[in-house]
């Protein structure tokens, strides 16, 4: 459904978007994860066509956004980082306005609004002033704004931005409930809310695809195997020489202060010996606990790995 | 199906949405008014005069009046358009809708008319309200209608071209202010070009914006002036297309 095809985007000196590429089938959610800066919005705008890529194609639909900007652009609904509303207009005109320019049908019109305003929770807005409205209203009509035309991809850049606790959790919802059969590339800053949400994981830093990978087999990877977080009071290359030298020992890391990070064999329990270790050697254990292997933890090592 | 009514409705509604289209007119009209007050006040005291006998083929209503009116008309929209146009593209900017717009399916030339059509029908409403000052000049004589309609025409036209040039610089900024300011600063400098060189033959006398005003005052519609007008609003939208479109490639 989404075809993105080596696309570079160059600001000037700077290379905001590097080669990248990847592949959305019909009912994919994809979570498109990144540091501020790395490039998801700058990826985003090439894909609903507000700007053309440096190099590269997009196909949605498997019509080029560039050679067929109409045509591409009828499939999508797209939410930018900053909700595109005109603050001196009634919620439902707003709304009349973007069914128009998306060339809903007219006979279609006022269903499709009545619809979406309900399914957004907005039917009790629509005769205010959108510029009178709170930021979670707000958002919300971004969302209905962007699926006013029905369409098959659906593109957000970070929906749940700015949003109070309650609000996240019931847009986040409405997302889940809305996606069906579309497909959904959504950025977002919130962890959870890929695992709740999505079906695939891209993670972009610094302009290249740092991970790509189904949240199926990430989640299956992560699975099973439990990281241990060592401190010590003393510290030295040998410890970590020592550590990797247990039998069920198979990796050991630094962590992001300084703390090691140590994952065990499959199925094996390591804090018995690891303990006795120490002891031996007068360390000076001051924490050992096991680590939950989580989506935050690829992502941090992911990036950092890159940054180097 | 067509962009360009929804784009003019919406930008209409937005006009009449805000003070600043009913300041426009109200500004416009007084402004107007006082003026055309001013020359007929002029014109009527001139009839005491024991000279006036003597040029009455000059001196006449057309002369004293309606030209000078519709002149000083002019350099009004000189200032007033540049206020109608400053936030037609730089708000989408600051309000983020270019994103929706630009990746709408629709034309940028659509979106372009459609509010380039939106300021000319609140042009046209402006020129309508100020024509019943006009109305006045028939109680005191008989003004040449023929004049007065192809200097309607001849403001309407030079307006166009203003309101054309304004979204050009409008689509330049994402500040209103800016935009304004840049408005102005194209229109006086097309204004005064002719100036410098008051006849047509130079080039930059060909140029001026209001050396092709002058002809519509006397009642002469020419092809040339037609052709010039249509030329300036053609060539306004066209760059400000230009600019929209080369500022996504950046
Ligand atoms: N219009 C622009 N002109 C110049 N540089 C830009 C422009 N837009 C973005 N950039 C730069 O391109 C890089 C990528 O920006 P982008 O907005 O795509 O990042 P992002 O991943 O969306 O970040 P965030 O998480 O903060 O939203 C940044 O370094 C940014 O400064
Ligand atoms: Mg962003």
């Amino acid at each position: 459904m989404i075809h993105v095809q080596n696309v570079s985007k160059q600001y000037g000196d700077l290379l905001a978007v590097d080669n990248i590429s990847f592949q959305l089938n019909k009912g994919d959610v994809l979570g498109f994860l990144g540091p501020n800066g790395a490039g998801k919005t700058t990826t985003m705008r090439i894909i609903t066509g507000y700007m053309p890529a440096t190099k590269g194609k997009v196909y949605i639909a498997d019509v080029d956004i560039f050679e067929d900007p109409l045509i591409a652009k009828s499939h999508i609904g797209y939410l930018p980082e900053n909700p595109p509303l005109y603050e001196d207009m009634i919620v439902r005109d707003y709304l009349d306005f973007v069914a128009e320019i998306k060339q809903v049908p007219d006979r279609e019109k006022n269903g499709r609004i009545n619809y979406i305003m309900d399914k957004c929770g907005i039917l009790d807005v629509g005769k205010r002033i959108i510029g009178h409205l709170s930021k979670g209203y707000r958002q919300r009509i971004g969302i209905a704004q962007a699926l006013i035309n029905d369409p098959a991809v659906l593109v957000l850049d970070e929906p749940t931005n700015g949003l109070d606790p309650k609000q996240i959790i019931e847009i986040r919802e409405l997302i889940k409930g809305l996606s069906g059969d579309r497909t959904v590339i959504l950025s977002t800053h919130i962890l959870p809310e890929v695992t709740m949400i999505c079906s695939k994981v891209v993670i972009i830093n610094k302009g290249k695809i740092a991970l790509e990978e189904s949240l199926e087999r990430l989640t299956s990877k992560m699975d099973g195997v439990e990281n241990i977080l060592l401190k010590t009071r003393y510290w030295g290359e040998e410890i970590q020489q020592k550590i990797i030298s247990l039998p069920n020992v198979s990796d050991i890391r630094l962590g992001i202060s300084n703390e090691l990070i140590i994952q065990p064999k499959k199925g094996t329990d390591i804090r018995e010996e690891l303990s006795d270790l120490i002891m031996r050697n007068g360390w000076g254990l001051l924490e050992m606990r096991p680590v939950a292997h989580n989506l935050e933890e690829v992502f941090l090592r992911v990036i950092s790995s890159e940054g180097d | 199906m067509n962009a360009v009514y929804p784009i003019l409705k919406r930008e209409l509604r937005s006009y009449f949405a805000s003070p600043l289209a009913y300041v426009i007119l109200v500004v416009f009209q007084v402004i107007s008014a006082l003026f055309f007050s001013l020359y007929l006040k002029g014109f009527l005291h001139l009839q005491f005069d024991p000279n006036f006998q003597l040029l009455r083929g000059e001196l006449n209503l057309n002369n004293v009046v309606v030209i000078p009116y519709f002149d000083t008309m002019s350099i009004v929209l000189l200032f007033i358009i540049p206020l109608i146009t400053m936030r037609l593209v730089a708000d989408e900017r600051k309000s983020h809708t270019a994103e929706l717009l630009f990746t709408s399916p629709i034309k940028l030339r659509s979106i372009i008319w459609g509010k380039f059509l939106a300021a000319l029908i609140l042009l046209i409403i402006m020129l309508l309200l100020s024509s019943l000052n006009l109305f006045v000049l028939t109680v005191h004589g008989n003004p040449d209608m023929g004049a007065i309609f192809s200097s309607y025409l001849g403001l309407l036209l030079l307006g166009a071209s203003f309101l054309s040039l304004g979204i050009f610089a409008s689509s330049l900024s994402s500040s209103q202010l800016v935009a304004a300011i840049i408005a102005f600063g194209i229109l006086l400098l097309l204004w005064l070009v002719g100036a410098s060189s008051d006849t047509e033959s130079s080039i930059l006398g060909y140029i001026s914006l209001i050396n092709h005003f002058e002809n519509f005052g006397k009642g002469i519609i020419e092809l040339k002036d037609l052709a010039y007008y249509f030329s300036i609003i053609y060539i306004g939208l066209f760059l400000a297309h230009t600019a929209l479109d080369s500022e996504r490639w950046r």
